[in-house]
């Protein structure tokens, strides 16, 4: 297991919503990486997602500011209609840049920009989807020395995006739900 | 003794001296802003004009002026739509007209006001409420092309069924269509809505102070700076506002961190409008 840990990055699509529950809730409370998220939601409705896993988690849980600064123990949803990015000094930015691959948030946005600020120290993580978001961000994460884990796309409600990552990231490794989310506990 | 270095760090070293030229040579300081943005733009720049690294980049831009353009269209995200979150303009007709309302002339400001989205949507709100004539509205930008295409006032036709439902959204009290004309897949939005606007070419990085505004709407703008050049701006506009005036900021932009937070009242919270204080 990597000790080098410093964050955790996660993308998710459809089907987010049960596969997000089966590993957020089950962090420990005493959990020392912030974790950011972005999921693909409508731009038209307001994000609820913060507010529903901030009930089900021991860890906090919050949407996501602009140039807040980045906290252990913390999960942060990108708002819906803005990027989510890291900055170098460990602090988030949201953007209103054009979406990518029809999508804002856009999880290729956050994982690049994640891979640059924290280098071998990220975790990335694709989840079920039906696009290609988060293939090229885990390939940066990937080459930037940090550790790349994608859900089985054969057991994941939409298996493309998966499928997309490990196209693009054959040394990804392929886990279960329950595996990646054994794998934070112990991260 | 000499160290490789590896290929991220060369590349944020050219990123820095690029930024620094920039500023150096044709005054455009992109130095405070937010870099994990800036550099994803200038990534997307050096791949699609061709360049292999930023230092072949830099010393094209420095040699060719023509090319600055080129290059501001990455570094400037031009994004916008009218009446953009239709709360917030509603919040404002609601909330804010009803103050303006009682003077007898009124200064207002678009700071990065883009192509001209949300000073339109502005103009038509003043309009709608019996306040365009007795205001002067002042839309400024640092992208050229942006502040051409906000005086020309045209749009692409597909984005404006988009823009008529915000519109309705807002609180319109008048069809959208009223003020612009239709063709060849475009619109022209008619010309007396210029009528009492000022563009100009103005950066809250470098420039100064506008004075005795009564509203400044400045959304999308701020979330591109740190947190340093976010002060500056909000300092900028405190003292270009009106005692009680007010500011308005995008939907994911606050006064929370700010240095001067203690100057403004949230007035309405959710959508961000803040009103300076009296004293
Ligand atoms: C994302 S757009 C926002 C447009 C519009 N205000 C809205 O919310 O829809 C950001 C705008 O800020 C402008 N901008 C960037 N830096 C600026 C500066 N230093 N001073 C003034 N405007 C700036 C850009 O050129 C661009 O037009």
């Amino acid at each position: 297991m990597t000790t080098k840990a410093e964050a955790v990055v996660v993308g998710a699509s459809a089907g987010a919503l049960e596969a997000l529950s089966a590993i957020l809730p089950a962090l420990p409370r005493e959990f020392r990486l912030p974790v950011m998220v972005v999921v693909h939601v409508p731009s038209d409705r307001r994000s609820v997602l913060a507010e529903l896993f901030q009930a089900k988690c021991r860890v906090q849980v919050r949407e996501a500011d602009d140039k807040e600064p980045i906290a252990g123990g913390t999960v942060y949803f990108a708002p819906s209609d803005y990027h989510l990015l890291v900055e170098p000094d460990k602090s988030l930015s949201l953007s209103s840049d054009e979406p990518v691959l029809f999508s804002r948030p856009s999880i290729d946005v956050l994982f690049e920009s994640a891979a640059d600020a924290y280098g071998e120290g990220l975790v990335a993580i694709v989840l079920t989807g039906a696009n290609e978001d988060g293939a090229k961000g885990m390939r940066a994460v990937l080459d930037l020395g940090g550790v790349a884990l994608v859900q089985d796309p054969d057991r994941a409600f939409a298996p493309a995006m998966p499928q997309a990552a490990i196209r693009l990231c054959p040394s990804a490794r392929v886990m279960a739900l329950e595996e990646i989310a054994m794998y934070l506990q112990k991260v | 003794m000499t160290e490789i270095q590896p290929a991220e760090k060369v590349e944020d070293i050219e990123i820095r001296l690029l930024l620094e030229a920039l500023y150096i040579t044709y005054h455009y300081d992109f130095r405070n802003y937010s870099i994990a943005s800036i550099k994803r733009r200038l990534r997307q720049a050096r791949e699609q004009m061709g360049f292999a690294n930023f230092s072949a980049l830099q010393e094209r831009v420095m040699h060719e002026p023509d090319m600055l353009p080129r290059l501001l269209r990455y570094l400037t995200v031009q994004v916008s739509e009218m009446f953009r979150d239709p709360s917030y303009f509603r919040a404002l007709r609601e909330k804010v007209v009803p103050h303006l309302r009682t003077y007898p002339s009124l200064k207002v400001w678009v700071a990065g006001c883009s192509g001209g989205e949300e000073l339109y949507s502005l103009v038509i709100l003043f309009r709608e409420e019996g306040l365009e004539e007795r205001t002067i509205f002042y839309a400024t930008d640092i992208n050229q092309e942006a502040l051409h295409v906000a005086e020309s006032g045209i749009f692409a036709l597909d984005r404006v069924r988009l823009f008529t439902e915000n519109h309705r959204n807002s609180g319109g009290k008048s069809s959208l269509s009223d003020y612009y004309q239709a063709a060849y897949g475009r619109v022209s939005f008619d010309k007396t809505l210029r009528r009492n606007v000022v563009f100009s070419d103005h950066s809250l990085v470098t420039d100064a102070v506008f004075a005795e505004m009564h509203l400044i709407s400045c959304r999308n703008v701020l979330i591109y700076f740190n947190r340093s050049l976010q002060d500056r701006a909000v300092g900028l506009f405190k003292d270009s506002l009106v005692r009680k005036g007010f500011l308005g900021l995008g939907a994911k932009e606050s006064l929370r961190f700010s240095r001067y937070a203690g100057a403004f009242d949230e007035f309405v919270r959710e959508e961000k409008i803040y009103q300076k204080r009296g004293a």
